[in-house]
């Protein structure tokens, strides 16, 4: 579910987070884990390092819940940011180490990957960005596995209607698949500190 | 709008050789125009379908959501036109990217990892009472369950089971359930529940009240207002704080202070989620050890009181003796195998005995997960495979105090 919360549902949890209600922190982690998870472990592809990630950034969030800015975003997609760039932080980091043993140089690979960890953060905020009604249709279809004339039914669309939106949905998110340099790999150089959306 | 990103500029789909792997979709072949018709197609299957349907039927193919009649004219169509084709790969792979996060089951053992290193950078200012834990550790279980559910798995038939009778009902009922009885929680620290301060105390009553009020929501409504309360409930105790503990908790004709009654709560929660993995044929696993043994301390704690009102209605195999109270009186030592288990010490006279190893007159050993469904009333004691040594009688009776537990 990549639905988002409503922007008082993140303000209200930052301040809760802020205040040091162990609650809420509970609550951060049921919202949001299987994102933070899910974005590591897509970019580091092994359940050890993705579980690592997963805790430097709930740490993270738990220590400075005033880094979050609402103006900037939602609270999601702050912390999907937040994910990628500590996913490709280690990812360097632990190219480094590599290299450093005496490793070969395998710098495609891992461009390819520092890639797709910004792919899919893109992705997941396009995704939690777009139009509630087209999330849904593609939920129907993806998720529950539904054909579009059953995704029709079940959401009360005509059938026009469902396969325009199953359309559209693929379409927004394949903009997250921009190629080139520009995708961002030297803006995600730092770890768990900076700011900012996915853009 | 239709079509005014898929026709833009982004494409290159095709002129990409990295990333995943490629779809089979036919190279493109020249341009085509969108306008004019297509040539008589060879297939009867897609001859209703101009240009314009087949690319409103992209997103649908790339999902693998339309018949087979149209996926065969989408592709048969694919081979003649460029610019559809181009499209296709391009939406193909973007189904590829809503895999952000359904991919995999979370390790629940991670989240007391992750909450645990965060507790240990800041420690909370407000912190969830430790007999709170076992209720937010099961019900974020449950909740991961749930959110795995399709539409049509909350309708599916669950059995309910305790000793004294089984209910069918749905998947959806079940959290119902699970709701209407936390609700009782809510009414001791003066919070709504989500029945309302009229409600029946008794569970069952409860319950059955609940379901009345609650036909015809959907699974998404259900799942939402169980888990809505279940936040509050931990968010209120964290404030009310470790002294709340001691607050009665009424069950109807019996009642728990809050602290047992947030263990009672976590029990049922891990047993009726026990229940909902069954009927979709999802693994279950059992609570972390510390939060099982807090369920087994519970279940000990309440048996001696189970075992004098079994023997006052005339149930109990053994005659009693008097035992002062405080002192250590007959008891049946209790072996529970497994993570999270360990020895009790059940005192078979009078709850007001202390439970004693060297006043046991009888063990018996059991798994500890076998124990609790025993004490869901999802086991028979004749039907358990048990070790047992000394008074048979005693154990017998024990076994069926355990049984007697459990409740809708």
């Amino acid at each position: 579910m990549a639905t988002p919360a409503p922007p008082r549902w993140d303000r209200k949890m930052q301040q809760r987070l802020a205040r040091g209600e162990e609650a809420a922190l509970c609550e951060l982690y049921d919202r949001f884990a299987s994102l933070v998870h899910g974005l590591a472990y897509r970019v580091m592809g092994e359940e050890d390092a993705a579980g690592q990630i997963t805790r430097e950034v709930f740490g993270y969030i738990w220590e400075n819940p005033d880094a979050y800015d609402p103006k900037e975003g939602n609270l999601r997609s702050w912390i999907a940011t937040l994910t990628q760039r500590q996913a490709v932080h280690r990812l360097r980091r632990c190219e480094a180490d590599r290299i450093r043993a005496g490793g070969e140089r395998t710098s495609e690979q891992f461009e390819r990957k520092v890639c797709e960890a910004n792919t899919a953060a893109r992705a997941d905020f396009i995704k939690s960005s777009m139009p509630a009604s087209i999330r849904d249709t593609l939920d129907q279809a993806y998720l529950h596995r539904r054909d579009y004339r059953q995704t029709a039914a079940e959401l009360g669309l005509t059938e026009d209607e469902a396969r325009r939106r199953l359309r559209l949905g693929l379409q927004m998110l394949s903009t997250a698949m921009q190629p080139g340099p520009s995708a961002g790999s030297g803006s995600a150089s730092g770890s768990v500190s900076g700011q900012g959306s996915p853009r | 709008m239709t079509g005014s990103i898929g026709d833009g500029p982004l494409g290159g789909g095709p002129e990409r050789n990295d990333g995943p792997p490629r779809p089979r979709v036919p190279w493109p072949r020249g341009a085509a125009e969108d306008g004019p018709p297509l040539p008589p197609p060879v297939r009867a299957t897609a001859a209703s379908l101009d240009h314009r349907t087949l690319k409103s039927l992209l997103g649908a193919w790339a999902l693998s959501a339309c018949s087979a009649e149209e996926t065969a004219a989408v592709e048969s169509h694919l081979t003649d036109c460029a610019t559809c084709a181009e499209e296709a790969v391009r939406l193909r792979d973007a189904v590829g990217l809503l895999r952000s996060e359904d991919s995999l089951d979370l390790d629940p053992l991670l989240r007391a990892r992750v909450l645990e290193n965060c507790l240990g950078r800041r420690p909370a200012r407000i912190p969830v009472p430790e007999w709170a834990g076992p209720y937010d550790a099961e019900t974020a279980r449950l909740d991961a369950l749930l959110r795995d559910l399709g539409p049509g798995d909350w309708a599916a038939p669950v059995v309910l089971a305790w000793h004294r009778g089984t209910r069918r009902v749905s998947v959806a009922d079940v959290i119902g359930h699970l709701t209407a009885v936390d609700g009782l929680i809510c009414a001791a620290l003066g919070e709504d529940s989500a029945l309302g301060a009229e409600a029946p105390r008794d569970p069952t009553e409860r319950t059955i009240e609940h379901w009345r009020r609650s036909g015809g929501r959907t699974g998404g409504e259900v799942r939402e207002e169980w888990r809505e309360q279940g936040h509050t409930l931990l968010r209120t105790v964290s404030f009310a704080g470790r002294s709340a503990g001691g607050l009665d908790v009424s069950y109807g004709d019996f009642k728990l202070p809050l602290r047992d009654a947030f263990v009672d709560r976590a029990f049922e929660c891990w047993i009726h989620a026990g229940d909902i993995a069954d009927a979709v044929a999802y693994p279950y696993g059992p609570p972390a050890p510390r939060h099982l043994k807090a369920m087994l301390n519970l279940t000990a704690r309440l048996l001696p009181i189970a075992l004098a009102g079994r023997r006052r209605a005339g149930l109990a195999a053994s005659p009693a003796r008097w035992v002062e109270a405080g002192t250590p009186g007959r008891s049946v030592h209790l072996e529970l195998e497994g993570e999270g288990g360990g020895d009790w010490f059940i005192p078979l006279d009078s709850p007001a005995a202390v439970g004693s190893r060297d006043e046991s007159v009888a063990q018996v050993a059991l798994e500890a997960t076998e124990f609790c469904q025993l004490a869901a009333g999802h086991r028979e004691p004749e039907e358990l495979a048990v070790g047992q040594a000394g008074d048979r009688q005693a154990i017998r009776d024990v076994l069926a105090a355990t049984a007697s537990l459990s409740r809708m």
